[in-house]
C-alpha cells in the first residue's frame, strides 16, 4: 500500500485536481480576468450543444482523427514492410525514416504551411502548373487534407519504428515454412504477418487516436487556425481558441469535461470490442 | 546582434540598479515586432536616457490577441505589468474589467504629469473615452483604411492612372477596365471586415450594431446585415466571382501581393504606407477610401485601428508615476510627429498634426495627409465613432468566415451577413452575461 502511493499522489496531483476543477469551473461564467463569477449549472453545455458548429466540430474530429490514423498508421505499416525485407543499409533508411518524430508538430504545420502557401508554396506552384488552383485557405477539403497529412507526417516514424520492431520480432522460421508451402508475399502477409503484428496495431492505434484528439492541435492552429469556415476545428482547438484566444474559460471547461467523457469511453470501447480480436 | 543588445541592456540595467537604486522600473508589454519593434524601443531608449527616475521595460508578447491573452494570464497570476498594449478590438474588455486597469486619466490626475485631455485628435480619443469623456487607456498608434493605387499598372493597362476612384462606382468601372486589359489581380484587400464592413458602417453612417455601436451598453446587437453593407459584400462577392477580387487571405497578405506589383487597388490600412514605399517598385498613390456614391451622407468619417495602452491595477504609487512619465513622454509633439511621418500611423495629437505640416512632410509625401483628412472631416455621428463590442476577436473571426463564404460563392452576402449577426449576438450575449 505504502510503495503505491507516489503512484496515486501523481494521478490525485496532476489528474483528478485538475479534472475536477474543470469540472467546477464548467458550472460557471466568468470575465476574462477572474473578477467576477455567476453560478450557472449546466448552462455552459445548454450553450455549447445549442451551437451547429460545435456539433458539428464532433464529426469534424470523427473525420480528421480516422484519416489521420489510417494515413499515419498505413503509411508506416507499407514503409516498416519494405525496411524489414532490406538487407543492406537498413540502418540508413532507419534513421533517415525516424527523423520527422523529432520536429514539434507546430512547426511541421509551419514546414507544410510553406510548401502549400498560395504566393510563395513551392507544391501549390507545381499543382498550378499542372492546372489545380489550390487554395486550402477558401476551400475546406483542402485544408482538410493538408491538416491531415502535416499531422500524419511526423507520426509516421512513430509507427515505423513500432511496426518494424514488430516486424521483426516474428520468427523467421514460420514465414519461411509458408513460403516453402507456396504462399505468396501478399498471403503470408495477410495470414501471418498482420494477425501477428496485431498487439502492436493495436497498440498504436489507441496512441494515435489519443494523438489525434490531443496533440495535434499545434498544426491546426498553425496551419489553418481551424478555418475555412470551422472545417478543421476538430474538439481540442475549440476548447483552446474558446479559453485562449475568445476568454470563455467556461465554456473552455465545459468542452474540457465533453471530450474527458468521450475519451473514456473511447478507452473503454478500445478495450471491450477491439481487443478482443488481438492475438497475443 | 540582438542578443547582444540585449545582453548588453541587461548588463546596463544591472549595474544601474546597483548605483541608481532610487530608480523605478515598470513594465510595458506590447505587440510590436521587426520595423515598429524598432521604431518602439528607440522611444524607450530615449526616454530612459531623458531622466534617471524611471526606467521603462519594453517585452514583446507576440501578435495582438497574444499581447492581450498573456496580460490576462498575468493578471490571474498577480505578475501583469503596469502598461498593457491592447488592440482597439479588445477595448469593450478592458473597459469591462474594472478591477483589472487603473483609467489613464487617474494615474495622470494622481501623478500630476503633465495631462491635457483636449491635445487628443477626437476621431481617435473618442475610441478609448467612457461616457464621461474621461479618458481610460492612451491611444498608441491609430490608423484607418485608404485605398493605395499601382499607377504604372494603369498605364499599362491603357487607363488613366489620374481617374476618379472617389467612389465603389467608379472602382467597378476600373476594374473592368483592368480585367480587360488582362491583369491577374485588379483588387485585393487587407483586414476585409474592419475595412469593408466597420469602416463601411461608419462611412456612410449606418449602424454596426445597436445602441450606438454598443458605445451606450452591453445589452448591443450587430446590425451590419442591412442594405448598405449586404449591396458592398454582394457586390465583392461578384467581384471575386469574376476575378476582379481577388481573396489573399483574413490580416494582410494581399501586401505582399500589392508590393510585389502584382495587384492594382488595394485596401490596406493607413499604417501600410512604410512597408509599401519601402519596397514598391512602381509608382503608387494614396487615395481615399471609396464610398458608394447613392447612399445619402457619404463619404461620413471613417474610423480607427491600432491599439491603446492600458495601466494595469495593482501596482504601487511610485510605478504609476513612472507610468504617467511615460504616457506623457509618449504624447509629446516632436514624438508623436516621428512616429506619425515613420509609420504612416494618425498623429494623435492636434499638435503633432500641426507639426508634420508645418515640417513640410506631406508636400514632400503626397497621400499621408489623406488618412487625417478622411478621419476628421466630419464631426462623427453615433454610427461612426467607433466599436464597443464583447468579444469581438471572436466575432471578428465569424465574420471572416462568412465573408469567405461570399468570395467562394458558398453563400449570398444576405445570407453570410445575417448568419454573421445571429452567430455574434450569442457571444455579445454571453459576453453581456459574464460582465453583469
Amino acid at each position: 500500500m505504502l510503495l503505491l502511493l507516489p503512484q496515486v499522489l501523481v494521478t490525485v496531483v496532476f489528474f483528478f485536481y485538475p479534472a475536477g476543477q474543470a469540472i467546477w469551473q464548467s458550472l460557471f461564467i466568468s470575465d476574462p480576468f477572474g473578477l467576477k463569477s455567476q453560478f450557472v449549472g449546466l448552462g455552459n453545455f445548454e450553450y455549447l450543444l445549442a451551437d451547429r458548429f460545435y456539433r458539428a466540430s464532433f464529426a469534424t474530429t470523427a473525420i480528421f482523427s480516422g484519416l489521420t490514423t489510417v494515413v499515419s498508421m498505413g503509411v508506416a505499416l507499407y514503409l516498416a514492410v519494405l525496411a524489414d525485407r532490406l538487407i543492406k543499409g537498413s540502418g540508413v533508411y532507419r534513421t533517415l525514416l525516424i527523423w520527422p518524430y523529432a520536429v514539434a508538430p507546430a512547426v511541421a504545420g509551419v514546414l507544410w504551411l510553406f510548401m502549400f502557401n498560395g504566393r510563395v508554396g513551392i507544391v501549390t506552384w507545381y499543382l498550378g502548373l499542372m492546372g489545380y488552383d489550390w487554395n486550402h485557405v477558401l476551400n475546406d477539403g483542402e485544408a482538410m487534407g493538408l491538416v491531415v497529412v502535416a499531422s500524419s507526417w511526423g507520426r509516421i516514424s512513430y509507427n515505423f519504428l513500432f511496426f518494424l520492431a514488430g516486424l521483426q520480432a516474428i520468427p523467421k522460421s514460420v514465414i519461411e515454412a509458408a513460403a516453402i508451402d507456396g504462399a505468396q508475399f501478399w498471403t503470408r502477409f495477410r495470414t501471418i504477418i498482420f494477425p501477428l503484428l496485431s498487439p502492436v496495431t493495436f497498440f498504436l492505434l489507441v496512441v494515435n487516436i489519443v494523438y489525434a484528439f490531443f496533440e495535434t492541435f499545434g498544426v491546426i492552429h498553425t496551419i489553418t487556425s481551424g478555418g475555412p469556415q470551422q472545417a478543421t476545428t476538430i474538439l481540442v482547438y475549440k476548447v483552446f481558441s474558446d479559453g485562449f484566444v475568445g476568454q470563455d474559460l467556461g465554456s473552455s471547461a465545459a468542452q474540457s469535461v465533453i471530450l474527458l467523457v468521450i475519451v473514456g469511453a473511447l478507452t473503454i470501447v478500445q478495450f471491450k470490442f477491439i481487443e478482443r480480436r488481438v492475438h497475443y | 546582434m540582438k542578443f547582444k543588445t540585449l545582453a548588453l541592456a541587461l548588463a546596463t540595467g544591472l549595474t544601474m540598479t546597483g548605483t541608481a537604486f532610487a530608480q523605478t522600473e515598470i513594465q510595458w508589454w506590447h505587440a510590436f515586432s521587426g520595423r515598429l519593434g524598432d521604431l518602439l524601443a528607440e522611444q524607450v531608449d530615449q526616454f530612459n536616457a531623458s531622466q534617471s527616475d524611471y526606467k521603462v521595460v519594453g517585452v514583446n508578447k507576440g501578435n495582438y490577441s497574444e499581447t492581450l491573452n498573456s496580460g490576462i494570464a498575468a493578471f490571474r497570476a498577480g505578475e501583469q505589468p503596469t502598461i498593457l498594449m491592447v488592440f482597439e478590438v479588445g477595448t469593450a474588455s478592458m473597459m469591462a474589467a474594472e478591477g483589472a486597469i487603473k483609467p489613464v486619466y487617474q494615474v495622470m490626475a494622481e501623478s500630476g504629469a503633465a495631462f491635457d485631455p483636449d491635445a487628443y485628435l477626437g476621431a481617435v480619443k473618442g475610441y478609448y473615452t467612457n461616457t464621461d469623456g474621461q479618458m481610460l487607456s492612451l491611444p498608441y498608434n491609430s490608423s484607418t483604411p485608404v485605398l493605395y493605387v499601382n499607377r504604372d499598372m494603369f498605364s499599362k493597362a491603357g487607363m488613366d492612372p489620374d481617374m476618379d476612384l472617389s467612389t465603389w462606382e467608379n472602382v467597378g468601372v476600373a476594374l473592368d477596365g483592368l480585367k480587360d486589359a488582362g491583369v491577374s489581380c485588379p483588387l485585393t484587400t487587407a483586414w476585409q471586415s474592419w475595412v469593408h464592413l466597420e469602416n463601411l458602417s461608419a462611412y456612410h453612417n449606418v449602424p454596426f450594431a445597436s445602441k450606438d455601436n454598443g458605445f451606450a451598453g452591453l445589452d448591443t446587437e450587430l446590425s451590419f446585415n442591412g442594405p448598405v453593407q449586404v449591396k458592398h459584400i454582394q457586390t465583392m462577392g461578384d467581384w471575386a466571382k469574376d476575378g476582379k477580387f481577388i481573396y489573399n487571405g483574413r490580416r494582410n497578405e494581399g501586401g505582399a501581393n500589392f508590393r510585389a506589383g502584382e495587384c492594382a487597388l488595394f485596401t490596406e490600412s493607413s499604417a501600410g504606407y512604410a512597408g509599401v514605399k519601402a519596397n514598391a517598385e512602381f509608382d503608387f498613390e494614396i487615395r481615399a477610401l471609396p464610398y458608394w456614391g447613392d447612399v445619402a451622407g457619404a463619404p461620413q468619417n471613417t474610423i480607427i485601428g491600432g491599439s491603446s495602452l492600458w495601466v494595469m491595477a495593482g501596482k504601487s504609487d511610485e510605478q504609476y508615476k513612472a507610468a504617467a512619465q511615460f504616457l506623457s513622454f509618449l504624447s509629446s509633439s516632436d514624438i508623436q510627429a516621428i512616429w506619425h511621418q515613420n509609420t504612416g500611423y494618425l498623429p494623435i495629437t492636434l499638435a503633432a498634426a500641426t507639426q508634420t505640416e508645418a515640417e513640410g512632410f506631406y508636400d514632400a509625401n503626397p497621400g499621408t495627409e489623406i488618412a487625417g483628412i478622411q478621419m476628421t472631416a466630419k464631426e462623427p455621428t453615433s454610427n461612426s465613432k467607433g466599436l464597443r463590442l464583447g468579444s469581438f476577436d471572436q466575432i471578428r473571426g465569424i465574420i471572416d468566415e462568412e465573408l469567405e463564404a461570399v468570395w467562394v460563392g458558398d453563400k449570398t452576402a444576405q445570407a453570410a451577413m445575417d448568419s454573421a449577426v445571429e452567430r455574434g449576438n450569442v457571444l455579445l450575449r454571453r459576453f453581456e452575461q459574464a460582465n453583469r
